[in-house]
């Protein structure tokens, strides 16, 4: 294969070395099902303990507290449906409408079966109205999703002022933080956070497992029923290589978290300040502040993002967009559009989102690339500042 | 990742063609940024009728992209009466097919030129408009003969692919009903529409569900539709909870700072006045 700069590690990230290291005994001589009763089933139990308390110390809770799950969708799936099974009167739940489609789309269907579901606005930088979630949450509200940080755009919630204003009208808090953890310090004997969401291949542990915290005392019934796996709280036999991988990236994710909010985040802020030197009428996308170290959303005007994004591919560079062609919708990303950012910004969007593993070489020769790769395109396109494109007809 | 082939590609990383010709023969405009894709067409003719010159401007994807450089390598060196006979199925296969999803990049060469060649009559912008019929989908404005063309062209038989040839009923959907008719119109039995319920015909003065229901609709699609339209806006009828309508505005409704205005006053009032005086309107955000 060959040489990629890859910029998009807020969709997945590559598997640490050390992680894959920690999993391969678990792939192949250690395969015996934890649960049995063997000596060998015992060693690969013990490695499950481990793991928990990894995943635990990480976001500082307690073992009993943490439940594996196969992804931050099903972690989501099982906290929201959890506690509205749970609290089977409250028929009301709160979230936002920049939520990742695990919760938005679950929300959607829950409304289908007669719940109903209060969607909170954000601002042009994607914050929340604060108000508006007082004002939202009754004594029907059975829990309130709101997610830590946004995958698109980076922005963070402010989560303990969300959490308080929760508790203070009495409902369950879940928040999806799985792009938070790793990047940003989490401590659940001081937050507000009832339940948790966290996902493995965003912190360098491989696809296809994750975690829910619940806190000690939280009334969340189970998802996946079956086996007594997870204290009967989620059936199925553990992936317990993943598990293990999962594990050793917590460890990796606490180790990192300083040079995630140092390296990472200045290699980020020199991409954004060379995009905005190289290239005029670009459009920053989320919080300048507020935000991410690692991601960084611009808008190219005059253009679209497709197209940006199979140049950079020529140049074995990886990154995403919100524009509509990308995901087979025709319309553009709903969090760019819940934020009110005008179409044509949203078409023209590309999202760099980085990891310990870029190199300030790798940043330099991106926004080198990124310079041409904007002046051809629109060279090509009919837009401009002063542009009489005047359609017969739209289509 | 898109299955583009590689002759795509390689229109779409050299694109032939590109620019504007001043002072074109032929000159067509279609699409818009908010719909994410725009093309703008122009040629030059000869004495002989016969397209000596051909120039584009995209904005948008790469099967935008390649399916406008296609057109003008294509038109180049044809008689304005071979030009009549492109259609979007031919740009597609100079490319060696495009992904389905894709097709209307395709179709937006062929409107282009339909347009560029109306341009080179002399025919108006205003006349052009009249042609095509009556808007079906609202968000990526869609006329009916547009929808009509590309079913009888491509053989279309189900809403998905109209959608990936024209975008009609990609956004709120409200007209994938409408498109459904046009399909069995234009195909009869072997158009794939999801089945219907027979109309419930009840008499007496109390409503029953079912009627109450259908009369929101009518009203809706007949009395406060057409208003939203004009401004390019659009309302979706999304539940009925008892007394309670729960809509959902689309279109440029939906970043319109008037909309909660736009509710209480026009669809409550109208539903109020032609379905019943107990029913309030609530919008799905």
């Amino acid at each position: 294969m060959r040489k990629i700069i890859y910029m998009d590690n807020n969709a997945t990230t590559s598997v640490a070395p050390e992680v894959f290291e920690a999993m391969s005994p678990y792939l192949t001589e250690l395969y015996a099902n934890p649960s049995s009763m063997y000596s060998f089933a015992g060693e690969v139990g013990r490695a499950v303990t481990k793991a928990r308390s990894q995943v635990a110390q990480l976001i500082n809770a307690q073992e009993t507290e943490i439940v594996f799950t196969s992804c931050g969708t099903e972690s989501d799936n099982a906290a929201i449906r959890g506690v509205l099974e749970a609290f089977p009167s409250k028929k009301h739940i709160v979230t936002t409408r920049v939520e990742h489609p695990a919760v938005l789309n679950l929300a959607k269907r829950l409304e289908k079966k007669g719940l109903s579901v209060t969607y909170l606005s954000v601002d042009r930088q994607g914050m929340l109205d604060l108000e508006e979630l007082r004002e939202a949450i009754t004594e029907s509200t059975a829990v309130v999703s709101v997610m830590y940080a946004n995958n698109e755009t980076g922005t963070v919630f402010p989560i303990e002022e969300i959490g308080s204003i929760v508790k203070e009208k009495g409902s369950l808090f879940h928040c999806d933080a799985v792009q938070a953890v790793g990047k940003i310090p989490l401590d659940m004997q001081r937050s507000q956070i009832d339940i948790l969401s966290l996902s493995g291949h965003k912190i360098h542990a491989p696809k296809g497992v994750g975690a829910l915290y619940v806190r000690r005392g939280t009334r969340c019934r189970p998802f996946i029923v079956g086996g007594h796996q997870e204290k009967g709280r989620r059936g199925g036999t553990e992936n317990v290589a993943s598990l293990v991988g999962l594990g050793r990236a917590a460890d990796l994710a606490a180790a990192y978290m300083q040079k995630e909010n140092t390296f990472v985040r200045d290699l980020r802020d020199t991409l954004q300040h060379r995009l905005f030197e190289y290239v005029p009428d670009t459009l920053l996308n989320g919080h300048p502040e507020h935000r991410l170290p690692n991601t960084l959303n611009v808008s190219f005007g005059y253009i679209e993002g497709e197209a940006i994004l199979l140049m950079l591919d020529e140049y074995g560079i990886c990154a995403s967009s919100g524009s509509a062609c990308t995901s087979g919708s025709l319309e553009p990303s709903h969090v760019l559009r819940a934020m009110g950012i005008p179409y044509t910004a949203a078409h023209g969007s590309v999202r760099f989102s980085l990891s310990v593993y870029n190199t300030l070489e790798e940043i330099e020769s991106t926004a080198k690339m990124m310079k041409q790769i904007v002046k051809r395109l629109r060279e090509i396109s009919p837009f401009n500042a002063e542009s009489d494109f005047a359609p017969t007809k739209k289509m | 990742m898109w299955d583009y082939t590689d002759k795509a590609k390689e229109h779409f990383l050299n694109p032939r063609n590109v620019g504007e010709i001043e002072n074109p023969d032929g000159l067509g405009d279609v699409g818009s940024v908010a719909c994410g894709d725009a093309l703008r067409l122009t040629f030059k003719v000869d004495a002989e009728k016969r397209v000596i010159d051909a120039k584009f401007k995209t904005f948008g994807c790469a099967s935008a992209i390649a399916s406008a450089s296609a057109l003008t390598e294509m038109i180049i060196g044809k008689t304005i009466a071979e030009v009549e006979q492109v259609t979007n199925s031919d740009i597609a296969e100079y490319l060696g097919g495009l992904p389905k999803e894709k097709m209307h990049c395709s179709v937006m060469g062929e409107e282009a030129l339909r347009a560029a060649l109306a341009y080179y009559r002399g025919e108006k912008v205003e006349d052009q408009e009249e042609e095509h019929g009556p808007l079906v989908c609202s968000c990526f404005g869609v006329t009916e003969d547009l929808i009509r063309k590309v079913v009888r062209d491509n053989n279309l038989k189900s809403v998905h692919e109209v959608t990936y040839y024209s975008k009609a009923g990609g956004g709120c959907e409200t007209c994938h009903e409408r498109i459904e008719e046009i399909l069995m119109e234009e195909q009869g039995s072997s158009a794939e529409v999801s089945e219907r319920d027979e109309p419930v015909v009840v008499s007496g003065a109390k409503m029953t569900v079912i009627e109450k229901i259908a009369r929101i609709q009518e009203t809706i699609n007949n009395e406060i539709k057409p208003s939203l339209h004009k401004d390019g806006g659009d309302i979706q009828l999304i539940d009925i909870d008892g007394n309670r309508v729960i809509v959902a505005l689309r279109g440029s409704c939906t970043s319109c700072p008037s909309a909660g205005i736009t509710l209480r006053y026009a669809v409550e009032q109208k539903l109020k006045e032609f379905v019943s005086d107990e029913l309030e309107v609530v919008e799905m955000k």
